[in-house]
């Protein structure tokens, strides 16, 4: 691909992108949310047509003016969002849109058959074909959408953050397969957040930044971290957390939590958070840890225990009054729980205090959008237009966006789950250091991350959590992330 | 505390981002992705069978008298609409609107109604067509917001109801209205517009203003659109969705009094099927029936489609069956249509 350009609704999304992939190769796209990395491979998938540039394949130009023209060629798109249908079995979602039939009856036998070949090839052969994709797991989803794009006759496969739905284990399982497909000759096109994960199995890795190729088919293996996330972010990270700032000991308690409790769930959580406090809740998935957030929210009606905030006691089970009394919540799913995707950017801002602004009962849009672009510049989301819909953002400017709700809402305490989850590296640091100055402006913030390192680089307090249980509870800089993970192995083997 | 927090940048955002939206007012495309090229697709449809009237009818559609025929036939099912597009934007359904407007007008036109609207003012039978509206539509929010029940089937199951209960109350007669200061204002005619017509335009005005203007139709584009962001952000989420079948009700409690106005009596067949005619209505109109997107005017073209072809085929003399299939043709079409003008400007990325 040379000179690869798109451009949508006026937005220019790709600005002469260049990617040169040969085969055999894992080819790792690295870039921050809304570089590009979507478009370029939607793009090479014949979703989008380029508005100039292009597309050699083979020694050829080619045009790919729909999907089908791309697997056609052998190009075979994985993309995020696993798009397997769940009604369908394993076999019929191999086969889909290309089924094996007769004079149009289908022929389930065959396809059957060489379902489990391509199973088999891809290391689960011990997967039915004749299951229902609904019941699989995600990594087993991801395993059937591989061997949909090896059904064709394929040589390059897209991955777009494959790993973002997988566990270390499965992880690991992915990238044996990934090393098959190059030993075969089938080159891999790989997108990822994680640095990391770039060491292990890519060999070239090309970077975009705000649309542009910033390197093109650096080896791996030459490339110091530091520099990746140079070309990513066009400065260097020299400290990724800021500096935490000593909480006085006689701030006011702004939240109490005193044994609160979830049948089934957890049980005599008590902690308190103070005027520009951070508390980090660190502990695995399962642990019960969203669950807490979400009980002191009120989203789920805690069987015991108490909230106060202010020291006025909070209803059970109430979010109306967790939010009156200033309590926000920036959920772990953003797009299905925080965001009205069509609406534009500053109704999603003020989605929590639009009947503040309103007069009489008629909302005031001017006002509306006058505080939504003053958190936009404050807090810079990108695009800086509050019309757009939120939909068109990425993930970390949509995380701006849930941040900016609460903030127009006189909340003075800001409880946080996963607030990173999804945003790239570059991003993060702005999230970090906009949590650290919402602290440092008398708020008191809770926040959960599956990335312990994270919990411990922003908390003044941490709270270790296994099982529904706390284990301890101590100050940040006086414990390190093994210690952590010490605690929560003890704990759940107790 | 301040009015809100605001949060000095870490550095200055780049010039050339802060001015993008000044562009925004003066973008002719803005202005066709606006509510112009949204109810392009109807206002074509509207304008083609206004010319397929003009054409094989000649003068008896173009008159004005006829145009107010149009008019008057829209706007019993207008009014339901309305009620309909708040109910579908929220995310659900109302199959009950038809046979509360029946059970409405019955209950309205009982001889102790009347008796007591004649001893004091005619303005009992309209109030209590709109009480039993509003709380039929209640029970309808209630039985869905708190007791979970899945919209189809409790609307469907008062729509049984409501229907079984009108006809107890009416005994299978039809109920002459009597009162004649009630007829009188209803024969109302404000500068050659007859009063069904006036409220509808009323009607559609009031919806308008709650939609596009108000902290409820904020709330209901939110609970829509996604239902589970709008508890979390704080938005009494079920309490609202109680008041869109309220307002759903309140809607079939006017039709009523409409219908009484028109033909001068109640029965338990009013309003049989209106609710179909009000939900096709509403999607030709735009409003997506998951929730979360639709408009009160595109409501307005898509009834005011619906009224014209009627009239178009009862001018030419052909039979109703032929203009059941045109109707089924017009709502495919219109939705296709729709799909092709919006599609582009939200779906591209």
């Amino acid at each position: 691909m040379s000179g690869i350009s798109k451009a949508f609704s006026g937005v220019q999304a790709l600005n002469g992108v260049d990617l040169e992939i040969v085969a055999g190769e894992v080819h790792c796209i690295l870039g921050q949310n809304g570089a590009g990395k979507s478009t370029l491979i939607k793009t090479l998938a014949g979703v989008h047509a380029p508005d100039s540039g292009t597309i050699v394949w083979n020694g050829e130009e080619v045009a790919l003016s729909s999907p089908q023209d791309a697997i056609d060629l052998g190009i075979a798109t994985m993309y995020q969002e696993l798009d397997v249908v769940d009604g369908l079995t394993v076999a019929e979602n191999i086969f889909l849109g290309h089924e094996l039939a007769v004079g149009g009856f289908t022929r389930s036998g065959e396809a059957n058959a060489r379902a489990r070949r391509l199973l088999e090839r891809l290391g689960h052969g011990t997967l039915p074909p004749t299951r229902e994709v609904g019941s699989l797991s995600a990594a087993n989803k991801q395993i059937v959408s591989m061997a949909r794009a090896l059904s064709h006759d394929t040589k390059l496969i897209i991955m777009d953050e494959p790993s973002a739905v997988l566990d270390s284990e499965e992880v690991k399982n992915l990238f044996r397969v990934v090393r098959e497909l190059t030993t075969a000759g089938i080159a891999v096109v790989y997108i990822t957040h994680r640095l990391e994960e770039i060491r292990e199995i890519g060999d070239r890795i090309s970077v975009l930044k705000d649309g542009r190729s910033t390197a093109n088919g650096l080896p791996v293996g030459d490339t110091p971290t530091s520099e990746l996330i140079r070309l990513m972010t066009g400065r260097s990270v020299a400290n990724v957390f800021p500096p935490a700032v000593p909480v006085p000991g006689d701030a006011e308690v702004l939240l109490d939590v005193r044994d609160l409790g979830l049948d089934g769930v957890f049980e005599d959580v008590s902690f308190t958070v103070r005027a520009g406090e951070i508390v980090g809740l660190a502990g695995l998935v399962g642990s019960g840890r969203s669950e807490i957030l979400e009980t002191v929210y009120g989203a789920r009606r805690a069987t015991s225990g108490t909230v106060r905030v202010k020291g006025r006691q909070l209803r059970r089970g109430s979010v109306r009054d967790a939010v009156r009394s200033g309590i926000g919540l920036s959920p772990e799913e953003r797009k299905s729980q925080g965001l009205l995707l069509d609406e534009p950017i500053y109704q999603n801002v003020t989605l929590s205090s639009f009947a503040r602004y309103a007069r009489g009962g008629f909302v005031n849009e001017k006002a509306e959008r006058r505080v939504a672009t003053e958190q936009i510049s404050a807090l810079q989301l990108r695009p800086a237009d509050p019309d757009r819909p939120a939909r068109t953002l990425s993930g970390g400017n949509q995380q701006k966006i849930l941040l900016a709700r609460w903030l127009v809402n006189r909340t003075s305490v800001l409880l946080l789950d996963e607030p990173t989850r999804g945003v790239d590296v570059g991003a993060r640091a702005e999230i970090y250091a906009l949590i650290r100055r919402l602290a440092a402006n008398g708020d008191a913030v809770v926040i959960v991350s599956s990335e312990i390192e994270e919990v411990l680089g922003l908390a003044d307090t941490v709270l270790v959590i296994a099982d529904g249980r706390v284990l301890s509870t101590v100050q940040a800089d006086q414990i390190d992330e093994h210690r952590v993970l010490d605690l929560i192995m003890e704990g759940t083997a107790a | 505390m301040s009015e809100q927090q605001t949060i000095t940048p870490a550095e200055p955002a780049p010039a050339s981002e802060t001015a993008a939206p000044a562009s925004r007012r003066f973008d002719a495309r803005a202005l066709l992705s606006g509510s112009v090229g949204r109810n392009l697709g109807l206002i074509l449809a509207l304008a083609a069978l206004f010319a397929v009237g003009a054409i094989t009818a000649g003068d008896r559609f173009t008159a004005i008298d006829n145009i107010l025929v149009i008019l008057r036939l829209a706007s019993i099912i207008g009014v339901i609409s309305i009620g309909m597009t708040f109910v579908i934007i929220g995310g659900g359904i109302d199959l009950s609107v038809g046979s509360v407007m029946g059970l409405a007008s019955v209950v309205a036109t009982l001889s102790a109604v009347q008796a007591a609207a004649e001893s004091s003012t005619w303005v009992v039978m309209v109030f209590v067509a709109l009480a039993v509206g509003l709380a039929a539509g209640f029970i309808n929010g209630f039985v869905i917001a708190y007791g979970k029940v899945v919209a189809f089937m409790a609307t469907l199951a008062m729509l049984v109801a409501a229907r079984g209960l009108a006809e107890i109350l009416a005994n299978r007669q039809t109920q002459v209205v009597r009162v004649p200061e009630f007829q009188q204002f209803m024969n109302l005619d404000l500068l050659g517009i007859d009063m069904l017509i006036w409220i509808f335009i009323l009607v559609a005005g009031a919806g308008w203003i709650l939609l596009n203007r108000t902290t409820f139709g904020r709330r209901t584009v939110a609970v829509g659109g996604n239902r589970e962001a709008a508890r979390l952000a704080g938005v009494a989420v079920r309490r609202h969705t109680m008041y869109l079948y309220a307002l759903a009700g309140l809607t079939a409690g006017i039709a009523a009094i409409m219908i009484l106005g028109r033909t001068t009596a109640g029965t338990s067949t009013h309003g049989t099927l209106y609710e179909l005619d009000a939900i096709a209505a509403v999607v030709v109109g735009g409003t997506l029936l998951a929730g979360g997107r639709g408009t009160i005017t595109g409501t307005v073209f898509g009834v005011l489609i619906f009224a014209t072809l009627t009239n178009v085929f009862t001018q030419n003399n052909l039979s109703t069956s032929v203009q059941a299939v045109a109707k089924g043709v017009i709502i495919v079409v219109a939705v296709l249509l729709q799909q092709r003008f919006s599609g582009q400007n939200t779906r591209s990325h």
